[in-house]
C-alpha cells in the first residue's frame, strides 16, 4: 500500500479513503476548513476576548446599577410622550429629509433620568433626558435622544466604559471608590475638562424647561447632495427657572404631568451649523457660541403616559435611526451607542417587566 | 462524468456563497465591534434581503434548469447526506433573510435598505416576538455556517479525494 495508486472515480469505500494518498487530502482538506472556522472565529472577536465591545458595556452597567429586568441599562427611569413636530420649511436648505418639509409629523418619545436605576428618586442636578421618534409620511422614521447638559462626558467608548468602571461599588463599602474616580479623571484630562462644563451650566427646574441637546454631531444632506455639519436642540418654549429643591421621589416627572394639564409644552427644534474646524468627531467639545443657528420648527409634547401604557419602552431609540437626508457624523460615538443600545435592547425585551416607577394617574 | 450545472445555476451558486459566506461574518463581526457596527449593520440589512430575492430566483431556476443527477456508484448514505444537506442550505437561505426582516418588525424598527428606501413590516410591533426571533437568527446563523462548513468540506471531497466530477460539475468556469 505504499504506492499511490490512481483512484477509481467512484470508489466511496472506507479502505479508499484510508489510503495514505486520501489521507493526505482529506488532512489538506480539515486544514482549510478548520482555517475558514478559524477566521469566522477571529471576525467574532472570540480570540480577542479582552477587547471592548458592546456586550461589555453592557455588562458594566449591570455592574454599577445591579440586576433590574426589563428595563433599560440607562436612562432607566422615564415616562412616555405623545405629541407632534410642526415644521417650518427652513430646514429644508441644509437637509432634504422629509421632517424639514413644512407640515406636521406625529411624534412619541420619553422623558427620562440619566442613569441605570429604574427607581432613582427625583433630584434638581440629575441628567434629564428626551428621546423622540419622529413617523414620517413616507414610512420613515428618525429617532433622537438627546440630554440637558452642554456636552458629553467622554468622547468615546473607551472613556466612557472606563468612566462606567470607576463608579462599580467597591464590595466592602457598598461605595464607588473616590480614588478609582480621581484615576479615570487624570487618565482622561478631556473628560475632567467637560464634566467642569457641565458643572458650571445652570440646571433648568425641570423637565418642561430644559434644553435638550443632540451633543453628538451629524450631517445634513441638502437636495443638491451639499453635506453641512449639524448639531441640534430642542429649545423650550416654557421661560427657565433655575433648579431647586424637588419634592418626593417622582416630583420631576410629576411637575412635568401637572405642567401639561395646564396646556401642551413646546421646544424648538434648534439646528447649529457647525464651520470648518468645529470639532463633529468629540461630543465632549463645545462649539463655539456664535455659531448660525436655524430654527426648523417647533415639538409639542400635549401627553405623557407611564411605561407600560405608552408606545416608547419597548422601543431602541438608536440615535442612527435616521432618515435620508440625515447621517452620521465621523463622531465614533455614535455607532458605539447604536452598538450598546441594541444589546440593552435585545436583553430587556427578553426580560420580565416590572411596574415603572412613574405611575400616571388619570392620562394627562 | 456527469453533465454540468446550467450556467445560469452556477451563477447563482456562485455569487450567494460569496454574499452568504460574507453576510455571515459580516453579521458575527458587527456584533462585537463598537466603531464598525453602524457600517457593517448598514450592509448587512440590504444584502441580506438581496440573498432573500436571490434564493427565491434561484429555487425557479431549479425548477427549469435540474441539477444534474449524483454519480451512480454514490452510497446512498452519501446520496442522503447531499440531498438533505442542499434543502437544509435552502431552507436557511430563505430562513435567515425572513428572520432578520420579521425580528426588525417586531422590534419596531424601520427597514432601512437604503437612503429613504425601505421594506414594509412583516410582523406586528411585539417585544416578546422580538425576544424570540433575534436569539433565533443568531441559532439560524450558526446552523448556516456549519451547514456552509460541511458543504465546503464535502464539495472538497468531491473534488480531491473522490474526483467523481460532481465539484467539477459545479465549478466549471
Ligand atoms: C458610548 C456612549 C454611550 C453609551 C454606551 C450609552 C448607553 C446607553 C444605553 C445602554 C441606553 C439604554 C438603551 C435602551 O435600552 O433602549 C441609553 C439611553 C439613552 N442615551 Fe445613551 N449612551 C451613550 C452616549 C450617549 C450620548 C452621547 C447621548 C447624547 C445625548 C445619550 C443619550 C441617551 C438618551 C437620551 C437615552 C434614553 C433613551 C430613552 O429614553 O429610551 N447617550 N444610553
Ligand atoms: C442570509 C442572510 C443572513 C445571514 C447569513 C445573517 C447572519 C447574521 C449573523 C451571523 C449575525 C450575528 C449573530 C449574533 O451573534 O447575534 C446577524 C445579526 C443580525 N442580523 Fe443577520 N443575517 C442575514 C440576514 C439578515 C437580514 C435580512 C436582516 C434584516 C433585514 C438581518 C438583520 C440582522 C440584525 C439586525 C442583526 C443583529 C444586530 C444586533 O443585534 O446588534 N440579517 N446576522
Amino acid at each position: 500500500m505504499s504506492q499511490p495508486e490512481p483512484q477509481p472515480e467512484s470508489d466511496y469505500s472506507l479502505s479508499a479513503l484510508l489510503r495514505p494518498a486520501s489521507l493526505l487530502r482529506l488532512g489538506a482538506i480539515g486544514v482549510v476548513v478548520a482555517a475558514v472556522a478559524g477566521s469566522f472565529a477571529w471576525a467574532a472577536g472570540w480570540l480577542s476576548p479582552g477587547r471592548l465591545d458592546q456586550k461589555r458595556i453592557i455588562n458594566g452597567f449591570e455592574a454599577v446599577n445591579g440586576p433590574h429586568p426589563g428595563f433599560r441599562r440607562n436612562h432607566a427611569k422615564g415616562v412616555c410622550l405623545t405629541g407632534w413636530f410642526d415644521s417650518n420649511g427652513a430646514g429644508t436648505r441644509l437637509s432634504h429629509a422629509m421632517v424639514f418639509r413644512t407640515g406636521r409629523v406625529p411624534v412619541f418619545g420619553r422623558f427620562a433620568l440619566a442613569g441605570g436605576m429604574p427607581r432613582l428618586p427625583d433630584g434638581p442636578a440629575v441628567v434629564r433626558s428626551m428621546a423622540l421618534d419622529f413617523s414620517l409620511p413616507d414610512g420613515e422614521t428618525w429617532r433622537t435622544g438627546m440630554n440637558d447638559i452642554p456636552v458629553f462626558p467622554v468622547k468615546d467608548a473607551q472613556g466612557f466604559y472606563d468612566q462606567l468602571a470607576a463608579g462599580v461599588p467597591d464590595p466592602k463599602t457598598g461605595k464607588p471608590d473616590p480614588a478609582a474616580m480621581k484615576a479615570f479623571l487624570a487618565a482622561h484630562p478631556e473628560a475632567a475638562a467637560a464634566i467642569a462644563r457641565i458643572k458650571a451650566e445652570p440646571m433648568s427646574s425641570g423637565f418642561a424647561d430644559a434644553a435638550y441637546n443632540s451633543l453628538n454631531a451629524f450631517r445634513f444632506i441638502s437636495a443638491a447632495g451639499t453635506a453641512t455639519p449639524v448639531r441640534w436642540s430642542m429649545v423650550p418654549v416654557d421661560g427657565f427657572a433655575p433648579a431647586a429643591k424637588v419634592q418626593g421621589s417622582n416630583g420631576l416627572f410629576e411637575a412635568l404631568a401637572a405642567r401639561l394639564r395646564h396646556g401642551p409644552a413646546q421646544w424648538h427644534l434648534i439646528v447649529t451649523i457647525g464651520q470648518p474646524g468645529d470639532p463633529t468627531n468629540d461630543a465632549a467639545l463645545p462649539w463655539p457660541k456664535d455659531r448660525e443657528q436655524v430654527d426648523a420648527g417647533t415639538l409639542t409634547v400635549s401627553a405623557l403616559q407611564s411605561e407600560a401604557d405608552g408606545n416608547c419602552r419597548d422601543i431602541n431609540f438608536d440615535p442612527l435611526v435616521l432618515p435620508a437626508g440625515i447621517k452620521p457624523s465621523d463622531d465614533p460615538l455614535l455607532s458605539a451607542r447604536s452598538a450598546a443600545y441594541a444589546v440593552s435592547f435585545t436583553r430587556r425585551a427578553r426580560e420580565p417587566k416590572s411596574p415603572s416607577a412613574v405611575q400616571l394617574g388619570a392620562p394627562s | 462524468m456527469s453533465r454540468p450545472f446550467a450556467p445560469l445555476s452556477r451563477l447563482l451558486h456562485w455569487t450567494m456563497a460569496v454574499l452568504i459566506v460574507a453576510m455571515l461574518f459580516i453579521g458575527i463581526a458587527m456584533v462585537s465591534s463598537l466603531s464598525d457596527y453602524h457600517r457593517l449593520v448598514a450592509i448587512h440589512k440590504p444584502l441580506g434581503i438581496a440573498i432573500l430575492v436571490l434564493v427565491a430566483i434561484r429555487l425557479v431556476n431549479r425548477l427549469f434548469n435540474p441539477p444534474p443527477p449524483l454519480p451512480n456508484g454514490m452510497p446512498g448514505l452519501l446520496r442522503f447526506a447531499a440531498h438533505a444537506s442542499h434543502w437544509l442550505l435552502y431552507g436557511l437561505m430563505f430562513a435567515l433573510p425572513l428572520v432578520g426582516w420579521g425580528m426588525l418588525s417586531a422590534a419596531g424598527y424601520p427597514i432601512v435598505l437604503l437612503g429613504a428606501w425601505h421594506l414594509p413590516p412583516i410582523l406586528p410591533h411585539s417585544d416578546a416576538l422580538y425576544a424570540a426571533l433575534r436569539p433565533l437568527h443568531t441559532v439560524l446563523a450558526f446552523a448556516l455556517f456549519a451547514t456552509f462548513l460541511a458543504h465546503l468540506g464535502a464539495a472538497l471531497m468531491h473534488a480531491l479525494v473522490f474526483r467523481d466530477g460532481v465539484f467539477r460539475s459545479m465549478a466549471k468556469f
